[in-house]
């Protein structure tokens, strides 16, 4: 087109950023890829390959390798000899090579940001503005970690070998992600990248090879899930997994009672909530960094518009008006605002899913903008008329899909956030302090940014609550993910304390006591067991000592409803959570004497050993009542002007299964620092020694504790844990029995993701405070949220054009 | 375009105000992605620093402008770009002209002399430039001289207090006056925005100014601390749209001051273009108040068509 005809229609001309240097890095290894195991470039003789394509042309780009089971093993091999080597080396020896990486990054990010875009259709402008800078900027902020790692995690160390599959929504940053922290704690790696893009992982194995890294540290090998599997299976200690929530599920069934530390990013369906009283314009151009950035294939992706009705009509008019600006087109121009989606399988799940929610309802609007003639496009589009039933409204479409629903109130807007699995991310627009940060606390989701979306940064943690997956990545937390407690490596195997088989009846005479019922405590309330059922607790020499009401699933099912119904303990103040924790330490120290002696007889510890294990546990209760209005979050300075607030929030109704080690002691622990942290509790206490924890429900009743905090419910161990790890309405299960439990839980837990805190089988030793140090106790007991709050009204500061 | 840009103004809507809320940041994060997103290249570069000088109010507000000064900028203003450079685009019968000359109003008479048939209107500050402290039978006389004068733009300046106190009747009541006082004339409403307290201000400010009858609304005088940036300008084009779908009525942007490149120029085309369409990319309805710009999109001009980065000697002076 001329010039003068250009002048006249004033639209722009492709602008394509050169490929050239990505071509030439193509070229020199033949388009064909082997993978980078100890150090070495392996195409192992006789595996298959597969081709990976350019989603905005369809070109063929290159042949990928595909893993078999011996090259894992061969990289699970090579990680596992490099790792103590590794984790030798210090600190500061594995801050330079991590700075060297970010480094590297940096210079080589022209190439890195083509090969990225050419690979996974987005825009040549998030890969070179967003994605390749936060991997540089990931590195570096690890390369601190790493360097201060002694001093700010001095009870912990690296957890060993990390298997590691990411997806391919951002290849390379997810890679920063798992790989910098993984690395700075002093882990190896073995990583997969996703089979649609593994071509800036393997670039990264280049950039491992320029930096000098020791062979074995960075293993990358490539394949599909079966390759994923396969790391998933093999001699790891860590798996890190990002991607969907099906196969986060299976993987946590996968490695379940295995002893594997696990963190997942799982999908999301994240809302994103306009009040009346926000910018609209502003709000709905975060839309499109909410839902179209990276075609929305983004796990955090705001998917779930919720207007409030006021403002609706206004908002859809201007909202369907700049959908119409929208520019799609090849990932390497730099004229586009959204690329191709990854792969035409992609495509073709996002055009079912449209059509169901078609079927169910709703009714479509797509973006009136060319659309390429080649390559896998899909077109910015805006669902309305949807029901909250609507599988557009529900499930997670990773596509430039927007789901709109309106609302009348914030208690209604919560509501309407909250009616869901996922809790990855949220996104409030108001220009009203006071509501955006009543609202932040109330939204189930780990992050949530408050007038503005998709804001990321090293320093502050990134992970979702509920079956969004568990772990963050990123910040303090995200180092914890990469480490374990020095003591896990000494826990010795649980000894099995058995109730006496034949428990010798009391035979009455004379003049009768006033019986004696123990039962359980449910909603503040002494509860009869719901079968009517009671067995026989024998004490330390196999005599009678009492019966305890014998639970079933419908005294938890009970015990859940009464906890769920206590959520608002919560936000009860740090101080008042703190008075009434002393409280209970108070009136335990009253009667001492009688839990000393209940210990004695019911275990047979000295009458020296039972004062002290009374005297610890009131000290803990001091200790959980210290913490309680001191476990402050932290306010991240991230590259913006504003803050992000990372708020310690409870993880919301943990099941408590007790040991019968410490029979008091460790209910009274896991309890305390549960409640401590705003959580509600489902407490089954030692199976053996029960009556312990009837003893203590006494004086919760007399401690002005909620009902509904602590619930206490006793019966068979795995009996009782069975539905606490099924129920779907238990966010939490700490579990202390035995290894096939642990097992059963980590299986069961894995439908709604419960956080679980399981034992393997192995004793915890609750009279020593580094095992159950309060911060390690409150960390535990929470989860955190970051909350993006940008902030600046004065008008001065701008760019002077 | 043979469109004729007149806003008639409406009645004051107060309840047109309550709902502007503007959130800096977010404005600021639209604006500095925005170059990101639109990369103009190639024969679309060419043209839209074409359409940039087409759209230039080339300004000389000076205590010391002479009328042979004033004579030099016109003669500047008709032929903005050496004819070779735009032989070099097949653009030599465009008839590419700035969109205008703004000037003092002494200095009106001389360049309406200067300009003569060339179509390029003469644009004459007003009401008391650049305070806009005079008092208001002054500032009225002051717009009724200029125009008498033969200035077909009227760039007015408005009482900056009851912006930051929010008095915005009085701004409507006084912003009205001035357009009756302008008749025929185009009215520019400049609403010297580096003296407002936030953006805020800025977007009622400038909804006001539109329902009182501003063909244009315009950032600065030039004079202030801050003049146009792009963050303001979003706000105030937002308006605009939002007035135009409101009322049906097209109302003219001018940022002005500080706008010295060709790379900020096309820029502003960007998001004129993004925010408000194409039909805003026409001097009826967008103008550069700038003193400076010409030269680089001259010397930037030639390196299109030439190949070789130019120098300011090689242009003809304005």
């Amino acid at each position: 087109m001329s010039v003068t005809e250009k002048f006249e229609t004033m639209d722009y001309s492709p602008a394509l950023e050169s490929r050239a240097n990505a071509d030439a890095w193509l070229t020199s290894n033949d388009h064909a890829f082997g993978m980078f195991i100890d150090g070495k470039w392996v195409k192992p003789e006789g595996a298959k390959s597969f081709d990976t394509y350019a989603p905005s042309t369809g070109e063929k780009l290159a042949t990928i390798t595909a893993a078999r089971q011996e090259d894992v093993d061969a990289a699970v091999k090579a990680a596992r000899e490099a790792q103590p080597i590794w984790a030798k080396s210090g600190g500061h020896t594995r801050a330079r090579y991590l700075y060297a990486l970010a480094r590297l990054v940096q210079k080589h990010s022209r190439v890195l940001s083509v090969l990225e875009s050419l690979d996974n259709g987005k825009p040549i402008r998030e890969s070179r503005d967003i994605d390749i800078p936060l991997v540089a900027r990931h590195f570096y902020h690890h390369a601190g970690w790493a360097q201060l790692l002694g001093e700010e995690f001095p009870a912990h160390e690296a957890i060993g070998v990390a298997g590691q599959v990411i997806p391919w929504n951002f290849p390379l940053l997810m890679l920063a992600w798992k790989v910098a922290p993984a690395l700075a704690a002093g882990n190896t790696v073995v990583l997969k990248p996703a089979e649609f893009t593994s071509l800036t992982a393997l670039m990264f194995a280049e950039l491992c090879e320029e930096a000098g890294l020791p062979a074995g540290v960075v293993n990358i090998v490539t394949g599909a899930g079966d390759v994923g599997a396969m790391i998933v299976d093999a001699d790891v200690d860590k798996v890190a997994f990002t991607g969907s929530t099906g196969v986060g599920k299976a993987i946590r069934r996968a490695i379940a009672g295995s002893g594997k530390k696990l963190t997942l990013e799982l999908g999301g369906k994240s809302p994103f909530i306009v009040f009346e009283d926000a910018d609209i314009d502003g709000a709905v151009e975060g839309l499109v960094d909410a839902i179209w950035f990276n075609q929305g294939e983004v796990c955090c992706a705001g998917s779930r518009l919720l207007v409030q009705e006021g403002i609706a009509e206004r908002f859809f008019a201007k909202l369907k008006a700049r959908m119409g600006k929208l520019r799609i087109g090849d990932s390497l121009d730099k004229c586009i605002d959204v690329g191709a989606v990854v792969d035409s399988v992609q495509k073709k799940r996002i055009e079912e899913l449209i059509a169901k929610g078609v079927d169910e309802g709703a009714e479509i609007f797509q973006a009136d903008c060319p659309m390429p003639s080649a390559g896998s496009f899909y077109p910015p589009t805006l669902v309305t008329g949807v029901g909250t039933d609507n599988i557009l409204f529900k499930e997670e479409v990773f596509g430039p899909v927007l789901t709109a629903i309106t609302f009348r109130t914030q208690g209604e807007a919560v509501g309407l956030a909250n009616n869901t699995r996922y809790g990855l991310a949220a996104t409030v627009w108001s220009e009203s302090i006071s509501r955006a940060l009543e609202v932040a606390p109330a939204l189930k989701a780990g992050i949530v940014w408050i007038n503005g979306t998709n804001m990321f940064d090293a320093a502050a943690g990134f992970g979702g609550y509920r079956e969004s997956g568990f772990g963050r990545e990123g910040g303090r937390e995200g180092m914890l993910a990469y480490l374990k407690p020095r003591y896990e490596a000494s826990l010795k195997d649980m000894k099995s304390t058995l109730m006496p088989s034949a428990v010798k009846k009391p035979k009455a005479s004379g003049e009768p006591g006033i019986d004696k019922t123990a039962k359980f405590y449910i909603g503040g309330k002494q509860a009869r067991p719901d079968g009517g059922d009671s067995v026989v607790v024998a004490d330390h020499k196999g005599d009678f000592a009492g019966l305890i009401g014998a639970g079933n699933y419908k005294d938890i099912r009970n015990a859940v409803e009464a906890a769920n119904g206590a959520a608002k303990w919560a936000a009860t103040s740090g101080h008042l959570k703190a008075q009434i924790l002393y409280y209970i330490a108070e009136n335990l120290g009253y009667r001492a004497e009688e839990f000393e002696k209940r210990l004695v007889s019911l275990t047979g510890a000295s009458k020296k050993a039972a004062a002290q294990e009374v005297a610890v546990s009131i000290e803990r209760l001091f200790t959980a009542a210290a913490m309680a209005d001191k476990h402050d979050g932290a306010v991240h300075q991230p590259p913006i002007r504003g803050v992000a607030l990372a708020m310690n929030e409870a993880v919301g109704t943990i099941g408590i299964v007790c040991p019968d080690e410490a029979p008091l002691l460790a209910l009274v622990t896991l309890a305390a620092y549960a409640i401590a942290a705003g959580n509600t509790t489902v407490v089954i206490p030692s199976e053996r020694y029960p009556l312990l924890a009837t003893d203590f429900y006494q004086i919760l009743e007399t401690s002005d504790l909620p009902g509904g905090v602590i619930n206490i419910v006793a019966g068979e161990r795995g009996a009782m844990t069975l539905p606490l790890a099924k129920h779907y309405g238990v966010d939490g299960l700490w579990y202390f029995g035995t290894k096939d439990g642990s097992t059963m839980v980590e299986r069961e837990a894995a439908e709604n993701m419960k956080r679980t805190w399981v034992n393997y089988g192995k004793t915890y030793d609750f009279m020593d405070a580094t095992q159950f140090s309060a911060r390690t106790m409150m960390e535990r007991a929470s989860e955190v949220k970051n909350i993006w709050v940008p902030y600046g009204d004065a008008n001065e500061g701008g760019k002077p054009y | 375009m043979t469109e004729n840009f007149v806003n008639q103004g409406t009645a004051f809507h107060a309840d047109w105000l309550d709902g502007i809320r503007v959130n800096k940041s977010a404005v600021e994060r639209r604006t500095n992605t925005l170059a990101g997103r639109r990369a103009v290249k190639k024969e679309a570069q060419v043209a839209f620093m074409l359409k940039a000088v087409s759209c230039i109010d080339l300004t000389t507000l000076a205590g010391d402008d002479t009328p042979g000064r004033v004579r030099r900028l016109c003669g500047k203003a008709m032929h903005p770009v050496r004819s070779d450079v735009l032989v070099a685009f097949g653009a030599q019968d465009m008839r590419l002209t700035t969109g205008a000359v703004c000037v003092y109003h002494e200095m009106v008479e001389e360049a309406v002399k200067a300009l003569g048939s060339s179509g390029v209107p003469v644009a004459a500050v007003s009401t008391g430039f650049p305070a806009g402290l005079a008092p208001m039978e002054t500032r009225l006389e002051e717009i009724r001289r200029s125009v008498a004068a033969g200035a077909r733009e009227i760039d007015i300046v408005v009482t900056r207090a009851h912006v930051l106190n929010g008095n915005w009747q009085a701004l409507y009541d006084e912003v009205k006056a001035f357009k009756e006082a302008c008749g025929h004339a185009h009215m520019k409403t400049i609403l010297a925005t580096g003296e407002h307290g936030n953006l805020t201000q800025v977007g009622k400010a400038s909804m006001t100014a539109m329902m009182a009858g501003s063909d244009f609304i315009k950032t600065s005088t030039g004079m202030e601390g801050i003049n146009a940036t792009l963050p303001v300008s979003l706000v105030m084009i937002r308006q605009i749209r939002d007035f135009y779908e409101r009322t049906g009525i097209k109302v003219g942007y001018k940022p002005a001051g500080g706008i010295k490149t060709a790379k900020q120029a096309v820029l502003y085309l960007s998001l004129i273009k993004e925010e408000l369409g194409r039909a805003w990319m026409e001097p009826e309805l967008f103008r550069f108040g700038a003193s400076s710009l010409l030269g680089d999109l001259e010397r930037q001009l030639e390196y299109h068509a030439t190949g070789g980065y130019s120098v300011a000697y090689r242009h003809p002076m304005g």
